[in-house]
């Protein structure tokens, strides 16, 4: 049961991050690399705000998610707006263009040293059935579960969530429909980006955050997405949950240093057998 | 059927062999080995994204990959260095050949991940596996390639030895750019369903592409090792894959010429400049999200542009 409780904990993490891969695959049909590199950002922003400059952590936390936000913006403008031949490849490129970047300006603004972010609440250990669970733990998934009934609600009931549905699902549609597609683009960019912020600060007391953090967290964000199926929402979280959860248990097995080797194999696994992902459904393409 | 690129061969030859029999400095004979070997990559790398599409940064893995193939077996196994490069060529083949056939069906974007997370899994295992690889403190006592009664000890036959292969390669692939294979792969990369509605199976195709030139990457890292005689997993880490992005990409994607000149350049900077370490990434990244972005073509590319403009 220990293993189940920490791989949900990790699990919920990959699945936050699972999800942003989602909203910027349904709207630009890219896989964006440099989603790790926001929840990296997102860590070392609270850090900075909530250690260093010891600004309340109410206070903190919101201008951490704005940080991302804005930066998340100013990544869509500037990278994927401004290139002048759109090809997907070269939008690709782009975005590890960008992710090789931000973690290399992250690395010259916070050096590489680990940096611990104080625990936001008491750390308690909880007893439950068949193991112990520590008060962040549950502070966690509980976070992350929240943020995806959210976004949940967000994609459902407001205005801009339909207009954001309505173009996963047909672009042109969409636009003929009046809605500006373009700004749902920056939309989308924005809020996967302060999603994978939430992320961040909710994992660095834990894990502490390392400029170079963001290539590991983003593979296994991305191999939770491919796990889910890319597309379902919930589908994400879900594969964020099974991956780590399979990646606790693995770790009982085989040692400690091949653990991130574990999300790889499930990419490849999954790509085998079921590519469309455990609960995706299959996309016709168009020409 | 096009002309050869004759001027830029001569010229390579022609500079080749001005550094293998002029220059004396036992030390830019050795930069200029590694240049040949950066080119070699970053060549390979250009076919992949520049010709057929295909973004793969888990090169510096293929590369780390067969130095370690090479430099096990010819240490620890007493087999021929000259024979292993192959070995280590069909390693990667076959690694290469697993990893791309079940991704290249699908999504292509994927393929970037999924080498992404191959390079990170290879540079785990190469730290991790140190009863065979040594772990990080490298691998030692790696013996000399010797052809017959040469002995490639010394930077100067190594260099001659590497000029020999690299004029090859660069012939090979002249030839190849300028051949029916060429378009075929230009035409993959343009529109996958017109591929497919004219016969070819872009899949399969790709699959073979990436397949082969992580074989020639191999085969390049097998040369690395006999070169260098002592190899660390930090030489294959994933910052080497984004410079070999950088060079394929800064160079000119789509032409033969650019990943050379693109090694050359990049390669040749950190030499000059000392300081250039400290934001080599940045630079880097910097390099490659500009170069995408105004010129596609890169230096290669451009320059082309403005020969037609004049003549």
């Amino acid at each position: 049961m220990q293993f189940l409780y920490s791989g949900l904990t990790s699990g919920s993490i990959y699945g936050l991050v699972a999800l942003g891969f989602n909203i910027i695959y349904n709207t630009t049909g890219l896989i964006n690399f440099a989603q790790g590199e926001f929840v990296m950002l997102g860590g070392m922003l609270i850090y900075s705000l909530f250690c260093v400059f010891e600004v309340p952590f109410y206070t903190a936390l919101p201008l951490t998610l704005l940080g991302c936000f804005i930066i998340g913006v100013l990544y869509e403008r500037v990278f994927i707006n401004l290139a002048r031949y759109k090809t997907e490849i070269n939008l690709v490129t782009l975005t590890i263009a960008a992710s090789i970047i931000m973690r290399d300006v992250a690395m010259h603004i916070w050096g590489r040293d680990s940096l611990r972010v104080d625990d936001y609440i008491p750390v308690v250990n909880v007893q439950m059935p068949g193991g112990v669970i520590s008060s962040q733990s549950i502070l966690i998934i509980a976070v992350s579960m929240l943020v995806a009934w959210g976004l949940n609600m967000f994609l459902k009931k407001s205005k801009y969530g339909k207009a954001m549905r309505a173009c996963f699902d047909d672009q042109t549609a969409a636009e003929t429909c009046g809605i500006n597609v373009r700004s749902v683009r920056i939309m989308s960019f924005a809020v996967s980006s302060a999603m994978a912020g939430i992320a961040g600060v909710i994992i660095s007391p834990i894990t502490f955050v390392t400029y170079d953090d963001g290539i590991m967290i983003g593979l296994k964000g991305f191999a939770a997405a491919i796990l889910g199926g890319l597309g379902n929402f919930w589908a994400a979280v879900a594969g964020g949950l099974l991956l780590g959860i399979f990646e606790s248990f693995s770790a009982s097995v085989i040692p400690s240093g091949y653990k991130d080797a574990m999300a790889f194999f499930v990419i490849l696994l999954i790509l085998f057998l079921k590519p469309d992902g455990l609960f995706g459904r299959k996309k016709a393409t168009r020409v | 059927m096009k002309r050869l690129n004759f001027t830029f061969l001569v010229l390579m030859a022609c500079v080749l062999g001005y550094i293998g029999t002029q220059v004396t400095n036992e030390y830019y004979i050795g930069v200029a080995t590694l240049l040949l070997i950066h080119a070699v990559n970053a060549t390979a790398l250009n076919i992949l994204l520049g010709y057929t599409g295909i973004i793969s940064i888990g090169q510096a893995a293929f590369f780390g990959l067969g130095a370690y193939v090479a430099a096990v077996l010819s240490t620890n196994y007493g087999i021929n260095p000259l024979l292993t490069m192959p070995i280590a060529a069909a390693a990667a083949f076959v690694l290469a050949y697993m990893v791309g056939s079940p991704i290249l069906k699908l999504h292509g974007n994927y393929l970037a991940m999924a080498t992404l997370g191959m390079g990170m899994i290879l540079y785990i295992f190469m730290n991790e596996m140190d009863f065979i690889t040594g772990g990080p403190s490298g691998f030692v006592g790696i013996g000399d390639i010797i052809i017959g009664k040469f002995d490639l000890a010394d930077e100067k036959s190594f260099f001659v030895f590497m000029s020999i292969i690299f004029m090859v390669f660069l012939l090979v692939c002249e030839l190849f750019d300028k051949s029916f294979l060429h378009n075929k792969l230009k035409f993959i990369k343009n529109s996958e369903s017109a591929c497919r509605s004219y016969g070819i199976t872009p899949a399969r195709t790709k699959v073979m592409v990436f397949a082969s030139m992580a074989a020639l990457t191999a085969f390049n890292g097998a040369i690395f090792t006999f070169y260098t005689h002592f190899i660390s997993p930090v030489s294959f880490s994933f910052k080497y894959s984004v410079e070999l992005l950088a060079m394929a990409t800064v160079g000119g994607l789509g032409y033969i010429t650019g990943g050379v000149i693109g090694a050359v350049l990049l390669g040749l900077v950190p030499e000059i400049f000392s300081a250039f370490e400290e934001y080599e990434m940045i630079i880097y990244g910097g390099l490659l999200a500009v170069v995408i972005m105004f010129l596609p073509g890169g230096i290669a590319g451009t320059l082309k542009r403005l020969v037609k403009r004049n003549a």
